[in-house]
């Protein structure tokens, strides 16, 4: 066996009174490909964290390439080779891919005049030797998601990095480019860089990984190769209990009666002509590749965004909806596909983002409001310290949870969730599955658009799959395939 | 940091947040009271808020702005024009009671157009529209009296900024009176959540049917409100509606605001505190004077404490526990 490029040795953290690691071990071999598991809380961000010397340990040891290396800190990180592509992109958007790229080490002789056509040219370098020969000079801003990553890979290249930490990097990405993402992957690793990958996909795991370990509660589970492993133990291992079916049984068949119906909604340049219509209690799946169009569909919908022109249909009535407050009073709700910019005021009590959209009279009933909220936080299982604690302190679980309690509260009937099991762990990716079963048969109806394709495949009783901007087919349950639905969401024909 | 329990610390760093700038006003009262026999007597106590009085109304309606994450500029200016137009309504024959509440609407309107602006107009940031306001008003202030001033007002009017009941300055029953409304509207009712929900992300405020322009559009309203209620003070105590009245006051009220623990970024900031804030100019610069220290000295003293206000805020923030 070859030596590690990176040991952690029983390394502790507690902050405040909390543990987050309790003696974990763990090691990263040269050119392996890593997958670092577990749910919300388990301590991959705090080992990370200190593996890349943002944080420092309490108690154990760091050794890179068999020496120790004691008191790391960031910078001595970067110069021992440890990079970090963070969940939140770190560039400017202003700059272009090779600023980015060299961003604080401009190539510069005599300083500090940048020799700009040096950084251009190994900026074009780089981004070839990872398969995608763009123009260095284009603004980030112009950038996909996707290829923002590829810079931030680029950038750690640049810095000669032999591992390369990647936080949930397919979070915002289409399966597309996801596929993309592994590419790059496997061009870091035949280049003999390590790579520890952070995912809440197991799928991806199994596509990318070398090996993996769980991490569950701060303690080390498991290490093993992806091929020892297969899904369910690995689930077993995370949340502690036998892998129950994560998605529930399919929800009861929907009533004959329409909630909603669309017709014709456009939005120049983001989505044309779209029609379609959801019963009660059905669940409709909107599939599709990220910037098909479905997020600023389900915004104009809600009338948070302006549409163009198309009709609307509320329980078989004619709507007009100007704003989000119209599309409340109807009995909608939207479910924003990012928690953290649009879903919560996250340094507002939890009790104010549960009963924002429902308690609207002019004098504020504390009591009745906190009942309320105590309730609904039972009923969703929502941990939090209190409900004065702002928001922010909650896990992403419990965050979405809450999103979720303010449209039951409001008793909501017309629900569009974007992305709802984004970025959260396994259990609670479960309850959410479970409770919008459980809205379906309590006569809901659910638009639910995932990037996640079992997630659509497993809950939809018919999915719709969008393709820029337009709706490219729609497919009743039964032959709903992967391969049906990303045929359709690229373009081609069902 | 040094290990310290994480209930003790939030505990800490929660009494701070709350009480910082109560404890901040007491401890500068103490060394006032050793320094000067003349601090600590009702008289001068009744001084010190008499003169905060305009500053602490104005910085009422700019934390409403403030909590919402934004900024009210032309607060000084409204006062001015405010001033001006009661002033000449008294000079033509209104009565006292009609030229208040004149001076009340030049406020609140030019505030609610303040927010029309910003809303409506989608500027960027409040700053242009009531930047655009605070030159607005100011010209219209001078233009209107050519730059002089409007003396000897009638004494009803003038009892609201100098008159006394029982004892009690009408400045200071008016800056309490203010201060309970805008207390229990901003924490007993929804529009005043709403503010707090605003500032602290509007756009989820919005996708949570908060009527997010209309709120706004309160918020400038309610400021410019007491940009009027500050001219009635001030031009009642000066016995003259002066075009040039308010000049600076602006940057007072943000600077009372923001002493007062409020966020610059929005969602946190309450009247207590604000009120503290504005006492704790008023007192800083009561006491220099009593201490013989120059007015140009005092303006030194009160830009450090305005920084050191935010510094402490920001130590406090880093040293909270958790994430």
């Amino acid at each position: 066996m070859t030596a590690p490029l990176l040991e952690l040795r029983d390394i502790r953290k507690s902050f405040g009174g909390v543990t987050a690691l309790d003696g974990v071990s763990f090691q990263v071999l040269p050119g392996e490909v890593h997958a670092l598991v577990g749910e919300n809380g388990a301590g991959k961000s705090t080992l990370m964290n200190i593996a890349s010397g943002v944080l420092q340990p309490d108690s154990g040891s760091i050794l890179w390439d068999g020496q120790p290396a004691p008191d790391l800190d960031p910078r001595k990180a970067r110069q021992l080779g440890i990079a970090f592509a963070h969940q939140e992109l770190a560039l400017v958007p202003q700059l272009s891919i090779a600023e980015n790229i060299y961003l604080g080490r401009h190539p510069t002789t005599p300083k500090p005049v940048v020799q700009w056509r040096v950084m251009l040219e190994r900026a074009r370098q780089l981004l070839a030797e990872l398969g995608r020969p763009l123009d260095p000079s284009l603004p980030v801003s112009r950038l996909s998601v996707g290829e923002q990553q590829l810079v931030e890979i680029a950038r750690a290249l640049a810095f000669h990095a032999r591992l390369v930490i990647m936080d949930e990097p397919t979070a915002a990405l289409s399966e597309h480019e996801v596929a993309r993402l592994f590419e790059v992957i496997a061009r870091l690793k035949h280049r003999g860089v390590s790579v520890i990958y952070i995912t809440h996909r197991l799928k991806e795991i199994y596509q990318t990984a070398d090996r993996v370990t769980v991490l569950r509660d701060g303690r080390h589970v498991i290490t093993a190769s992806v091929c020892e492993l297969p899904h369910d133990t690995l689930i077993r291992h995370m949340v502690g209990r036998a892998a129950q079916d994560q998605l529930p049984p399919l929800a009861p068949p929907p009533s004959p009666t329409t909630a909603l119906r669309v017709e014709n909604f456009t939005a120049r340049g983001r989505f044309h002509d779209v029609s379609f219509s959801v019963r009660r209690g059905e669940i409709l799946g909107l599939a599709g590749l990220v910037g098909a169009g479905r997020t600023d569909l389900l915004e104009a919908l809600f009338g948070a965004a302006p549409a163009d022109s198309g009709r609307l249909w509320i329980h078989e009535r004619p709507a007009r909806i100007r704003s989000p407050l119209d599309a409340i009073r109807l009995g909608m709700a939207l479910v924003p596909d990012d928690r953290k910019a649009k879903g919560l005021i996250l340094g507002a009590p939890l009790i104010w983002n549960v009963v924002l959209p429902s308690h609207r009279r002019f004098l504020i009933r504390s009591a009745e409001e906190r009942s309320q909220t105590e309730s609904i936080a039972r009923e969703l299982r929502i941990r939090a310290a209190g409900f004065d604690q702002p928001t922010s302190s909650l896990s992403g679980g419990n965050q979405q949870k809450v999103v979720l309690a303010r449209w039951l509260l409001a008793r909501a009937s017309i629900f569009l969730m974007d992305e709802p099991t984004r970025g959260i762990d396994v259990g609670a990716k479960a309850e959410v599955y479970e409770l919008i079963r459980r809205l379906a048969s309590g006569g809901a109806a659910i638009v639910l658009v995932s990037s996640e394709l079992e997630e659509i495949l497993g809950l939809a009783h018919r999915i719709l799959v969008m393709h820029r901007g337009r709706v490219a087919g729609e497919l009743p349950r039964e032959q709903a395939t992967e391969e049906a639905v990303m045929r359709l969401a690229t373009g081609g024909v069902a | 940091m040094t290990a310290m329990p994480a209930w003790l610390a939030r505990a800490a760093s929660e009494a701070l947040r709350r009480f910082g700038p109560v404890l901040a006003l007491l401890l500068m009262a103490a060394a006032l009271s050793l320094l000067s026999e003349h601090f600590l007597t009702l008289d001068n106590l009744l001084n010190v808020f008499r003169q905060s009085a305009v500053n602490a109304l104005l910085a009422l309606g700019q934390l409403t702005v403030i909590i919402t994450a934004g900024i009210d500029l032309s607060v000084g200016s409204l006062l001015g024009l405010s001033c001006v137009l009661a002033a000449m309504a008294l000079k033509a024959g209104v009565p006292s009671a009609a030229a208040v509440l004149l001076a009340l609407a030049t406020g609140a309107v030019l505030g609610a157009l303040n927010g029309i602006l910003f809303t409506k107009l989608r500027l960027p940031h409040p700053f242009i529209p009531t930047l655009g306001m605070m030159n607005v008003a100011r010209g219209l202030a001078l233009v209107l009296t050519g730059g002089f001033p409007i003396s000897e007002l009638p004494s009803p009017f003038r009892f609201w900024g100098a008159g006394a009941v029982a004892g009690i300055p009408m400045p200071v029953i008016v800056v309490l009176f203010f201060c309970v409304l805008f207390h229990l509207f901003l924490t007993r009712t929804t529009p005043g959540r709403d503010l707090y929900a605003i500032g602290g992300n509007r756009q989820a405020a919005l996708l949570c049917g908060v009527p997010v322009d209309r709120r706004l559009i309160l918020a400038y309203s309610l400021s410019g409100l007491m940009a009027g209620a500050g001219a009635v003070i001030l031009a009642g105590r000066m016995n003259s509606g002066f075009p040039l009245a308010g000049v600076g006051a602006e940057l007072d009220s943000i600077a009372a605001v923001i002493i007062g623990g409020a966020s610059f970024f929005g969602g946190v900031g309450t009247v207590l505190g604000t009120l503290v804030g504005a006492l704790i100019m008023g007192v800083l610069r009561n006491g220099l004077n009593l201490l013989n220290v120059s007015a140009y000295w005092q303006t030194v003293v009160i830009g450090a404490v305005i920084v050191a206000a935010v510094w402490v805020d920001v130590v406090r923030q880093r040293a909270a526990p958790g994430r």
